[in-house]
């Protein structure tokens, strides 16, 4: 493999391990403090104990999720310096941003979270929370900035004479339409994740303990998270089907070939049928062998435009028109396939939308069966806990598989209405002087590292998972000698 | 004033800045085996730094991402050429960060022991790094025509840029002494007021050749001369005061010769950003590698009014955790063993 696929390949195994991570974190940190601000509001003993018990769960994916977000930020100018000349005049500016404003909240105030137990007084300890929660939420914001820069640039203008794109407007870039959408489809996201993590374990704990002794004290815990998890999750998946559906309307008129080929459409259609299972070349490189099992007729027109008999592009139409726009030959003189890969956008497409229906029917399941006060003792609907559990977690990745995949063989897809010089092949944002044998040694090396913390992680969530919702210990008495007492909590 | 000289110097107070607060955490981090001898102790070392070390690493993030804003041909070539080092960084980051935070997480004296250990390698390979780093900035390195880093791995490794390398591990080894010797009591303290003391006469020798030998041979500017000078001053005063005992003043002196440390590099590098020694007409230089008049004034406001928010509230949080901590502080571990009750 050339250090071109080997520093995709890399991108893509960093990228996508690290977003196994964040949603929980900015989901979680939210729901935390919400249990925390319940707490302190109401002084119910509950909301302690599930504040305790999912703040450890939210601190040990926050370490490893940190970790690797380090990685996210150097990996542009490591492997992606041509990128980085190309872009940076803009991409630097929303970076930069995140560090300053969001990441610096974030972790300053976490510190303070996790030490200043019976340090800080009460509110100013929750507020300590919160603060973290907005830090982690607004770094969202930056980073989805400056990706949907990549799908959609505006504000910049290409400058012939420095052979870069440079910024003419910072308010276009973070008011971009694309970052509008794509913003509080992943805030949705980040909470469908975290409700589900929420709802899902202590579904699991509520069936088990009502299995042994229906009148377990800890019962009324457990139901209260089943059921505030299972509110996130309705209210987080309707955010993500209302948003993923204006995504994907505007991304019809932004990136029309990566929708395209997300729905398998080949040939241009009035009206264009959307396809429940098409089935081709596995490679993805084949146009004509899709074949279509299953449509409905004119649905994807009504989806893309909210007309049922509008005309949808197909992915050969589209390759044409593109060719004519954008040059037919690269610089070596190969044809542009402008077509991203089909089998893995259709895929990618499909299964990020259906594996968010787990959290659906879990959400649905928990606020029948605990209706009026009852308790769920099914053990089956702790099974479905359990399966719904990592569903969210891989239809996120999926999203941005598809996402990215999906723009290729663009790194910053031309913006049809924009400044038409405005746009990068992949291929050209490659560092030219790193070689195929380093980037190989480095993924190499990051995969495995991060396999091993992987397992750590998991075991360590698994474990303070079935270790359950602490109890909680008296408070330290206020007037003992604030000098000799131990720390609330050390490493 | 040129804004891209304003940001040139923004990303020495940056640096500055991380070089002064995660200094410290990598010396607590490598000195743990010698100021502590059982785990008790260690934790005591661990969380000194434990409030503040994340929020001190985000000092980096802020560095990478303001050159890559600022100056992204620097971001470009320096990432890409500097390829190995930083690959090497970054894993020590990782680990480092899970470490801290999983060691305490199961009650097992092999779980502990081995993420102390992934806690002391993960301090020192870093610390030697950046110095590594620096240190090939200042005495340039060979670039083409395409602003390309036109060398290999093994060129970064000439002995000025060793000598680096062992400068900022003195540094941050007499750094985390001093730290040490203010934030914990009892034998943690005496041990690290122990080695505050050495390390800081190493630090003097070390970077005072590595400077002397810099400001000769590859600086741009004579006023450098000035730089060095208070880097000497902070240097010896950091270990008067560490034979008086006064560690806050011997913390303080420190980090004054941190940041004129960081001054005389960036000043040797003025007006360049990146010399290329194999043909000067090649190198990166400020004009050059910076950003657009346009962006550099976004990004200013954006530091001018953010900048003084992150200070007050990092100082607030030293001041929260101002507490010195000694054995007695560190609560029992929680009993969570990965075998099931």
């Amino acid at each position: 493999m050339e250090a071109l696929e080997l520093a995709r390949w890399q991108f893509g195994i960093t990228t996508v391990y690290h977003f196994i991570l964040v949603p929980l974190t900015i989901g979680l940190s939210v729901l935390v403090a919400i249990m925390q601000t319940a707490w302190v509001r109401t002084g119910n003993e509950k909301w302690l104990r599930l504040t305790k018990f999912y703040g450890k769960l939210l601190l040990i994916n926050f370490a490893l999720g940190v970790a690797t977000g380090i990685v996210q930020e150097f990996q542009f100018g490591m492997n992606w310096s041509e990128y980085s000349r190309y872009v940076g005049d803009i991409f630097g500016a929303p970076l930069a941003m995140e560090a300053l404003i969001a990441f610096f909240l974030e972790s300053t105030f976490l510190g303070l979270w996790i030490f200043g137990w019976d340090r800080l007084p009460k509110k100013v300890h929750l507020a300590t929370l919160w603060l973290f929660a907005i830090g982690s939420t607004l770094s969202a914001y930056f980073i989805i900035a400056a990706n949907s820069w990549m799908q959609h640039p505006v504000g910049a203008e290409f400058n012939p004479e420095t052979g870069r794109a440079e910024m003419n407007d910072i308010f276009a870039v973070l008011t971009n339409n694309t970052t509008l959408l794509a913003y509080p489809h992943v805030i949705a996201t980040a909470f469908l994740v975290a409700g589900t993590f929420v709802g899902g374990i202590a579904v699991y704990w509520m069936v088990r303990k009502a299995r042994v002794n229906r009148d377990d004290a800890d019962i009324p815990v457990y139901r209260t998270a089943a059921r505030f998890g299972a509110w996130v999750m309705i209210l987080a998946g309707a955010a993500v089907i209302v948003t993923g559906d204006l995504q994907a309307k505007l991304m019809f008129e932004q990136q029309p070939i990566k929708m395209a080929a997300a729905e398998g459409l080949i040939e241009t259609a009035q009206p264009a049928p959307f396809s429940l299972l098409s089935i081709g070349n596995l490679a993805g490189n084949d146009p004509e062998s899709v074949r279509h099992l299953i449509e409905i007729p004119g649905l994807l027109s009504y989806m893309a435009t909210g007309d049922w008999d509008a005309e949808i592009k197909g992915i050969n139409d589209l390759q044409e028109i593109y060719a004519e726009r954008y040059g037919a030959t690269d610089s070596a003189g190969n044809p542009i396939e402008y077509r991203p890969n089909l089998a893995i956008t259709y895929w990618s497409f499909r299964l990020m939308i259906g594996l968010a229906v787990f959290s659906a029917a879990l959400a649905l399941a928990v606020l029948w069966f605990t209706r009026k006060g009852r308790v769920a003792d099914q053990p089956w609907l702790r099974k479905l806990a359990l399966i719904a559990l990592p569903m969210p977690y891989l239809a996120a990745s999926f999203g941005w598989i598809f996402t990215e995949m999906g723009r290729q063989p663009f790194v910053v897809a031309p913006n049809p209405t924009g400044s038409d010089q405005v746009f990068l092949m992949t291929q050209y944002g490659v560092s030219e002087t790193v070689s195929a044998g380093v980037v190989l040694s480095s993924m190499v090396i990051f995969t495995l590292v991060y396999a091993v913390l992987g397992v750590f992680w998991f075991r360590l969530i698994q474990r303070y998972a079935v270790e359950g919702a602490p109890q909680v210990e008296p408070a330290p008495d206020p007037d003992a000698d604030d000098a000799s007492r131990p720390l609330s909590f050390a490493y | 004033m040129d804004l891209a000289i304003v940001w040139f110097i923004l990303l020495a107070v940056l640096w500055t800045g991380y070089l002064v607060l995660e200094g410290f955490d990598f010396g607590v981090g490598m000195l743990m085996p010698f100021v502590a001898k059982n785990d008790k102790e260690r934790r005591v070392a661990l969380n000194t730094i434990g409030p503040v070390w994340d929020g001190n690493e985000v000092w980096l993030l802020t560095a990478g991402g303001a050159t890559f804003a600022a100056f992204p041909e620097w971001y470009a070539t320096m990432f890409s050429g500097f390829y190995i080092p930083l690959f090497l960084i970054l894993l020590a980051l990782i680990v480092r960060a899970v470490a801290i935070e999983y060691r305490g997480k199961i009650n097992s004296d092999v779980w502990r022991r081995r993420w102390d250990l992934a806690i002391i390698i993960s301090a020192w390979i870093p610390s030697i790094l950046w110095g590594v780093a620096f240190a090939n900035l200042v005495r340039g390195v060979n670039l083409d025509e395409n602003h390309q880093y036109a060398g290999t791995f093994f060129d970064l490794l000439t002995p000025f840029a060793l000598l680096g390398g062992v400068v900022t591990l003195l540094l941050f080894l007499s750094h985390g002494a001093i730290f040490l010797s203010l934030k914990s009591d009892g034998v943690v303290r005496e041990r690290s007021e122990a080695l505050a003391r050495k390390f800081s006469l190493f630090a003097i020798v070390a970077a005072g050749v590595w400077a002397v030998w810099g400001q000769l041979a590859f600086s741009n500017n004579t006023w450098t001369w000035a730089a060095v000078a208070v880097a000497a001053v902070g240097l010896v005063a950091t270990w008067v005061a560490t034979g008086l005992k006064r560690y806050g003043w011997a913390f303080l002196f420190n980090a004054v010769a941190v940041a004129a440390a960081v001054t005389f590099i960036f000043g040797a590098l003025y007006p360049e950003v990146m010399p290329a020694i194999n043909n000067p007409a090649n190198s990166l230089t400020i004009a050059n590698a910076s950003s657009t008049e346009y962006t550099l004034t976004v990004m200013t406001w954006v530091a001018v009014i953010f900048t003084p928010v992150v200070l007050a509230y990092q100082a607030w949080t030293y001041w929260v955790f101002r507490k010195r901590i000694h054995v007695d502080h560190i609560p029992e571990h929680s009993s969570l063993t990965f075998t099931k009750a």
